[in-house]
């Protein structure tokens, strides 16, 4: 099980978390896990929105305090 | 003191000359020296570029002389860092010279990887170069018709470029009457039109009004030439005549082999603007790996803070400030109307409605920013 890598995108509204998200996993290997973390509350919605339409895998999702915690698994 | 400064462009030169005024004392009596190494002699106005696209502006008028916009002390050398060797404190540069410093500043930007995305280079049009900006604009010219779509690829300089290019497009075809034949339809990565959700909010009705169709999560996977089709990750495909793309951006190619930050962006703290792991090392636009968007505007305001602290770390021996995470970009909608949005890290933009004054203000700053560079503005 690999360890997974943070992509820190709290506090940023451009080009903003999802934006972020979908960068890092283009750069991932396939079965790599990244925790997004994010304080914008669209994230909850758009991040599985679009793991789902890419065919990656949405492992949980989480709010901490203010911040939101989102891991993915890149499968493909 | 020894501060060296590793490019000249819109972040490197408005710290270089902010701190040569801040430390004129400093520089006149020998305590201090600032050196700034470049990859060009020549300062490039990159937004002019969207101009030079659709034959708005030259690319002649796009320059000037780098020499020229540097205040007097700044010990200026056409000569590309080829090594940063930081446990040293030093770099070697392509002529073979070693400079060292004790505090080093390193704003070396960031170019567009379109041979990242399998048949892009041969597919599209792009308008991140003077060249490739020229190649768009005889292209756009020979066009007579036929679905024209805009790809947007992960992560680019310039967030606002592709709404913009977008209107631009609509008005260029319209000038020259032939908008009834031409389909234009937008790719955007995430599931709205815009990255800032206010840009969105305005854009969404502003395209269905110019008759600008639309597709969301769509991220380019490659691009089957022969068949004129773009492929997405998402398992979708985009049909065109005439392709418009914002590739995939990169940092440069030192700071990938050297090893500073993976894909050329360097783990930069988000106040301090130092680099992660090295208190005299700071970072200054486009290839910070910052979640704040890739802009002059980033870099300006980037500068004038890095620019303070610089000179209060010689006066006093600490930094004053924080960087908030300001940035303040244009819009243009069009080729007569534009807007603005102004935001940080914790404030999201508010937009105004577009108008030909704020169009005017950002043909004036076109030139202005000759100033700006300077540390005047
Ligand atoms: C088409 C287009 C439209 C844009 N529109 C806007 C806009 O409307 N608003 C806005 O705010 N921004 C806009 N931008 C973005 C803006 O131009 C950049 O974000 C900005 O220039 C970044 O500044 P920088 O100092 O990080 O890098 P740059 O200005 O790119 O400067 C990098 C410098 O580093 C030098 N260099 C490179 N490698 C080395 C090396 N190895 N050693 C030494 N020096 C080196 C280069 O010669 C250059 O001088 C636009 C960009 C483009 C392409």
């Amino acid at each position: 099980m690999s360890e997974s890598k943070i992509v820190d995108a709290c506090n940023t509204y451009c080009p903003g978390p999802l934006m972020e998200l979908i960068t890092h996993m283009k750069r991932a290997k396939v079965g790599d896990v990244l925790e997004l973390l994010s304080t914008d509350k669209g994230s909850a919605n758009d991040v599985p929105e679009w793991v789902t339409k890419a065919g990656h895998d949405m492992l949980g999702s989480e709010k901490v305090g203010e911040v939101w915690h989102i891991k993915v698994r890149k499968a493909r | 003191m020894r501060i060296l400064v590793v490019g000249g462009g819109t972040g490197g030169t408005i710290l270089a000359n902010n701190l040569a005024r801040r430390l004129s004392a400093e520089t006149d009596s020998g305590k201090v020296r600032l050196t700034m190494l470049s990859a060009s002699d020549r300062h490039m106005y990159q937004p002019g570029l969207l101009y030079v696209a659709f034959g708005q502006m030259s690319p002649d008028q796009l320059y000037r002389d780098q020499a020229s916009l540097l205040e007097p002390a700044i010990e200026f050398h056409v000569d590309p860092v080829e090594q940063f060797q930081l446990d040293q404190n030093r770099v070697k540069t392509a002529s073979g010279k070693i400079h060292e410093y004790d505090m080093l500043v390193i704003a070396t930007g960031s170019r567009m990887v379109p041979n990242e995305t399998p048949g892009l280079t041969e597919g599209a049009e792009f308008f991140y170069t003077e060249e490739s900006a020229m190649k768009m604009f005889r292209r756009l010219r020979e066009f007579q018709g036929g679905k024209v779509a805009i790809v947007v690829g992960l992560p680019h300089k310039c967030p606002i470029a592709p709404v913009e290019v977008t209107f631009s497009l609509h008005d260029y075809f319209k000038s020259r009457g032939i908008r009834d034949k031409v389909q234009i339809k937008y790719y955007y990565p995430i599931n709205r039109i815009h990255s800032i959700e206010n840009v969105a909010k305005w854009a969404t009705p502003e395209f269905k009004r110019i008759g600008v169709e639309y597709e969301t999560l769509f991220n380019m996977r490659e691009v089957d030439v022969e068949n004129k089709i773009v492929k997405s990750e998402e398992g979708s495909e985009a049909h065109y005549d005439l392709l418009i793309a914002i590739p995939e951006h990169r940092g440069m190619e030192v700071i990938e082999r050297d090893k500073l930050g993976e894909d050329g962006w360097i783990p930069t703290d988000r106040q301090k603007l130092s680099m992660v792991g090295h208190d005299n090392v700071f970072v200054l636009g486009d290839t910070t790996n910052l979640p704040v968007s890739k802009t002059g505007s980033a870099a300006h305001f980037e500068a004038e803070v890095l620019a303070e602290n610089m000179a209060s770390i010689v006066k006093i021996g600490t930094p004053v400030r924080d960087y908030d995470g300001k940035v303040y970009c244009f819009i243009e909608a069009g080729h007569d109307r534009a807007t603005y949005a102004m935001f940080n890290y914790f404030n999201p933009p508010d937009l105004k409605p577009p108008s030909k004054p704020m169009h005017w203000f950002k043909v004036a700053y076109n030139q202005m920013y000759w100033t700006s560079v300077r540390g005047l503005l």
